[in-house]
């Protein structure tokens, strides 16, 4: 088997850098053909890995590729941890990236980096491979690293736009700002763990959680909490939570596709498996749950507020990403890993479908995103709508749709966590459901219904892309609409990550709600009698009447809420605080430590300083060379004169 | 076939012996003659340095390749050469970057080409005994000699501020130099020889290893460069010659951190271990502080020079980890990382540092600018070029999978042992490295065509691409496997570590 795994993480990155290298000389169909040749061999792979350990119940793999090197007795390895939760994070990564590949085939056609593109988005899912399939933290971390390295160059692909060269900077650097914590939590794990190695160090984990440390003197903090948040801070760069949550919307100036596979399957998931796959760290540290779980609520409601005011249809989606993002940490925060998979899941098939349906918009519009020069595009899409339609369904949790089993299975389980914090984020995942259902269909509307407010030109022009588009839509709705229900039971409550995820009975809130669990029909007529649904329909109705019925009432809520609106148009001001502060800030004070540090205090005063002051005794002392006897005469006189007195009077 | 040669002997004199025939005959040769035999003389030092790397034994600490004759009997000052696991790959690195120098400079210098040449090949014997030198007289000798071709390289074929850059370089480290000769004098009455061998083993009291820190300290920061005797540095890329800048950054400051392994840490560890919170605190400063006088740079070469003393900080910060580690744990466990990963990063940075500054040369060759608001919008006319570019930017950024990574990697590990304040400044470079470093890329290299002179760049020549593309395999390579690099210093590192914690009182 060790073979099959080794496959599926190379032939995407051989079909990168056959394509990277020579893309010239293979053309534009050879580019192509090599890396979705690459990814689909992976995806085929993926199933029998699946067949393999999960039907058939083979043993989890763990084992090493490569020595990396060996320094202090330590044994930095290239390997593979394949079990349960691998094996479906690679089928999930593996198929959306299929899917992505075909779509673009058609997207991208048009542009003449062609073949970058390919390169770029196959080496993409190497890195996002390397991740989820690593036994250790060091391969953790390079994939870590990796998917944001690529997102950097898909970012700025047209690198031309200014705009998108400035947000593929700030991606890179607020990913790094998460990395920077990461990277700190990775070498707690190696002082005091010995190794990097995950079986190692989860073997190992109950033994230390008793184990406190200092960072200020004086003050102890458990080791397992300080881990904990360290990793985290990591997660909240790549996931993009709240305040690292800045570099995602903006990184909707890359092309259409990598939005779906990066920006919302698979990078940003990144974090949320993380956590998942530490689970035996996590359960032993109360206070970093608690600390996810408060920031995985405000994520989810606050960043869903931010999509109501957005205009551009990739953005409304871009926080509707972060938002279900913040479901998901809210479930890590409750212990409910199981849960937050199940989301991810889920999420990675009808968020991928709804870009890729945006993208397909994009693309009838003639690259016009802003939804207000849009409208009744359902007659001319009629593809584009019915799938964006089961999307945005999944997407609000509606009964029967698959986003409805894991957004009800993460409100409820938030409901019996016991932690700090745990009524707050109730709340929000709650309030959340209403904002999510309100801006969904806000864009639904504006997009597909009511009046054609395009120019004659785009109108004349309106039709369906090409099927190597469709296609891809259609094969995304699948499992959009279907996936839930079929993984619910086994995923949540039949046990099916077995090992791969460790919940501490008294935490463990999935179980409790599997208590009452007795089937799918049973838990959708459950979902049916409680609040999520409720809110969700209320929010579908309220969408309906401001922008189909009334269209006239957002504009006068907006004047009449004037500073309510503004807040969430300038985003909470992060953006504003961030350049300033951190971007101007450090610019400053480089500019002091050069202009007086460098310049004035090292070159000016002590370097430049002390060829003057030589200069300037040089100067002096020439003076006493007069060539005077007399002089030379008097000044030894005196000279003895000092010295004799020194003598007699000590 | 080769063992019975002495091959430490041959690629320090050959460079030099060949470098004074190319001075000597250069009027009788047309340019390129002299380039071709040039070439040809450090690819075969390059070559025989490589039978050092295959002949190399792992398995001891004690020095290799020994050649040893009286050359000052009555002072006992040896002609005393030899390798371990430390200076081999720096000398590795020194032939490898000669051969890509004397390539990269094929085009760019036309003027007095054989003295060009010469000045390299002569540096680069120099350089070689500076690392194989066992005898202190003799290390010194070269120490010096290899300052004068750098000096004449900057003053004659450097920029328009030349001379004030070259006398300043030279007065900055020929003043660190006085001391070094001082404190070698001291310990040689103390232990009555100039073997560098018999200084690691005599014992000094605390005051006289005080004295001899601080001579060093001084010596060799200067080269380093630390903070705050960096200010020569930047001065110096800017006035140097393309390949000049190249030496003086990936092997140059490689000899101050050799200085601190190699003297410093094992003849006065107790001198080390009281001010070791001295070292750490200027490497801490080195990474941070320097790291913002970079983001504002204009000048590519500053920036890149800055960016330089940022990464140097590493070096010194994995060397001195040990005492803290040792002071709290009292086991040298996790210090060996610290070592291993600023020997690493020297040669790490020794290769991304020169790539950077080849990279600005293949500009500055073209446009006559090296200052960022020039540019913009290269990879429109330059694709080739702007994606080695990137490629070292994101190296210099410590990227996973780039060598870059591995140093500061282990570095940080080893320092978070130490102290988490430690880690936790050095990590700050995570940032800091990449705004400095992607901002001037995104300035330089992205966006719409900034001005009609970069509407007319031409892409890389095949010369430049092979220069660019052997760097960028080995930065790829060092970063995905750097174990055959690392193994063969552990032996070495770890009697280093052996004679650190024992007291010399």
């Amino acid at each position: 088997m060790k073979s099959i795994y080794l496959t599926i993480a190379l032939a995407p990155l051989i079909g990168a850098i056959v394509a990277g290298l020579f893309g010239k000389k293979i053309g534009r169909v050879g580019a192509h053909t090599v890396t979705t040749l690459g990814v689909a061999i992976s995806f085929l792979l993926s199933l029998v890995v699946y067949k393999h350990i999960v039907i058939d119940g083979g043993a989890a793999f763990n084992g090493a590729v490569y020595t990396w090197l060996i320094s202090d007795g330590i044994r930095f390895e290239i390997g593979f941890l394949i079990d349960k939760l691998t094996t479906l994070m690679i089928m999930v990564v593996t198929f959306v990236s299929l899917m992505v590949h075909i779509y673009t085939i058609g997207y991208m056609k048009d542009d003449p980096g062609y073949q970058r593109f390919f390169s770029y988005i196959a080496l993409f899912t190497f890195s996002m491979l390397m991740l989820v399939m690593s036994n250790n933290f060091l391969q953790l971390f390079f994939g870590w690293e990796a998917v944001g390295l690529v997102s950097y160059l898909l970012i700025g692909f047209w690198y031309q736009k200014e705009s998108a060269i400035y947000a593929n900077l700030k991606a890179f650097l607020v990913n790094r700002v998460g990395d920077f914590g990461f990277l700190l939590g990775i070498a707690a794990i190696l002082m005091y763990f010995n190794s990097l190695d995950y079986v190692e160090v989860f073997a190992a984990a109950q033994s230390m959680s008793a184990v406190n440390i200092q960072i200020f003197p004086g003050v102890e903090w458990s080791l397992m909490t300080v881990i904990g948040i360290l990793l985290f801070i990591g997660a909240m760069g790549k996931s993009a939570q709240v305040p690292l949550h800045v570099w995602l919307p903006d990184s909707m100036e890359g092309p259409t596709p990598i939005s779906a596979l990066i920006h919302a399957a698979t990078m940003v998931t990144a974090g949320i498996f993380m956590v998942a796959r530490m689970s035996p760290l996590y359960e032993l540290s109360e206070t970093a749950l608690s600390f996810i779980l408060v920031i995985g609520a405000i994520t989810a409601l606050f960043m869903g507020l931010l999509g109501l005011v957005q205009n551009d249809i990739k953005r409304v989606i871009a926080y509707s990403t972060l938002s279900q993002l913040g479901y998901m940490t809210v479930a890590l925060g409750a212990s409910a890993y199981a849960g937050a998979i199940f989301h991810l899941t889920t999420h990675a098939f009808y968020k991928a479908l709804l870009f890729l349906a945006a993208g397909s918009v994009i693309l009838a519009m003639h690259h016009k995103q802003d939804i207000r020069e849009m409208g009744g595009l359902k007659k001319y899409m009629p593809i584009t709508y019915w799938t964006s339609m089961i999307g945005t369904l999944a997407l609000i949790g509606f009964p029967g749709f698959s986003g409805f089993f894991s957004k009800d299975a993460i409100i409820e389980a938030v409901k019996l966590s016991q932690l700090p914090g745990s009524g707050f984020a109730y709340i929000a995942v709650l309030l959340g459901v209403f904002v999510t259902a309100l801006y969904s269909f806000r864009l639904l509307f504006m997009v597909f219904h009511g009046k054609e407010r395009m120019d004659e030109h785009t109108r004349a022009h309106l039709k369906e892309p090409s099927a190597v588009v469709t296609w891809p839509l259609i094969l995304l709705a699948a499992p959009a609409l279907v996936i839930g229900a079929m993984t619910v039971g086994p995923m949540l409550f039949e046990g099916y990550f077995g090992s791969a995820i460790v919940v501490d009975p008294g935490h463990d809130t999935l179980a409790r709600l599997g208590e009452t669990y007795t089937g799918v029909m049973g838990f959708m007529l459950h979902g049916l009698l409680s609040a999520p649904f409720w809110l969700a329909i209320a929010g579908i109705l309220t969408a309906w009447y401001a922008y189909i019925v009334r269209p006239d009432l957002p504009g006068k809520a907006k004047d009449r809420f004037q500073t309510i609106f503004t807040i969430l148009d300038r985003k909470y001001g992060f953006d504003n605080f961030y350049d300033f502060f951190f971007a101007g800030g450090s610019r400053k004070i480089g500019r002091l430590f050069w202009k007086a540090g460098d310049e004035s205090t090292i070159d000016g005063f002590m370097v430049d300083g002390t060829a003057k002051g030589i200069a300037w005794i040089s100067a002096k002392v020439r003076h006493m060379q007069t060539g005077f006897l007399y002089h030379y005469a008097f000044a030894m006189i005196i000279g003895l004169l000092v010295l004799i007195t020194v003598f007699v009077i000590f | 076939m080769f063992s019975g040669l002495p091959l430490l002997s041959l690629v320090i004199w050959l460079p030099i012996i060949g470098g004074l025939t190319l001075l000597a005959i250069s009027r009788a040769n047309d340019d390129n003659v002299v380039r071709w035999t040039a070439l040809l003389l450090s690819g075969l030092t390059f070559f025989l340095s490589l039978l050092l790397y295959t002949g190399f034994d792992t398995t001891t600490y004690q020095m290799q390749f020994v050649e040893k004759a009286a050359w000052i009997p009555t002072l006992s000052i040896n002609y005393h050469l030899g390798l371990d696991g430390i200076s081999m790959p720096l000398l590795l690195l020194t032939t490898f970057t000669t051969v890509l120098v004397v390539i990269s400079s094929w085009g760019s210098i036309q003027t007095k080409v054989a003295q060009y040449m010469a000045a390299f090949l002569i540096m680069e014997g120099a350089m070689n005994g500076v690392f194989a030198s066992l005898d202190g007289i003799l290390f010194y000798v070269f120490w010096e000699a290899m300052l004068i071709p750098m000096f004449l390289i900057i003053g004659i074929w450097g920029g328009p501020r030349r001379v004030y850059a070259a006398f300043k370089f030279f007065l900055y480290t020929f003043l660190g130099s006085v001391l070094l000769l001082v404190a070698m004098i001291y310990l040689f009455f103390q232990a009555d020889s100039f073997a560098i061998l018999d200084f690691h083993t005599v014992k000094i009291g605390m005051t006289a290893q005080i004295l001899i820190f601080i001579a060093f300290l001084i010596a060799f920061a200067v080269k380093i460069p630390m903070w705050p005797v960096h200010t020569w540095l930047p001065d110096a890329h800017v006035e140097a010659p393309t390949g000049g800048s190249v030496i003086l950054a990936a092997i140059m400051l490689k000899m101050g951190a050799y200085g601190f392994v190699r003297f410093m840490l094992p003849i006065t560890p107790d001198a080390s271990a009281a001010l070791d919170g001295l070292i750490i605190t200027l490497s801490l400063i080195a990474i941070v502080y320097i790291a913002l006088v970079a983001l504002v740079q204009d000048d590519m070469k500053k920036l890149i020079a800055y960016s330089s003393v940022a990464h140097m900080g590493f070096v010194t910060l994995g060397f001195f980890t040990v005492f803290s580690i040792f002071a709290s744990t009292g086991g040298v466990k996790g210090a060996a990382l610290g070592i291993e990963g600023g020997l690493v990063q020297m040669i790490s940075h020794g290769f991304i540092s020169g790539a950077m500054f080849l990279c600005v040369g293949v500009m500055y060759d073209r446009m006559k600018s090296r200052s960022i608001s020039a540019y913009g919008g290269v990879v429109n006319t330059m694709p080739v070029f702007s994606a080695f570019m990137v490629l070292f930017a994101l190296a210099n950024t410590g990227l996973p999978g780039t060598s870059g990574f591995v140093g500061e990697f282990m570095v940080i590990l080893s320092a978070f042992q130490a102290n988490f304040w430690y880690a936790f400044f050095a990590g700050l470079t995570l940032i800091l490295g990449a705004a400095y470093t992607l901002w001037m890329v995104k300035r330089v290299v992205f966006g719409k065509i900034a001005n009609d002179e970069v509407a007319q760049l031409k892409d890389l020549n095949p010369r430049e691409t092979l220069v660019l593309g052997v760097l960028a395999v080995v930065v790829l390579l060092l970063g995905v496997w750097p174990e055959p690099l690392v193994e063969v210093m552990h032996t070495s590192v770890n009697h280093l570590l052996e004679q650190v914690v024992a007291s010399k009182l």
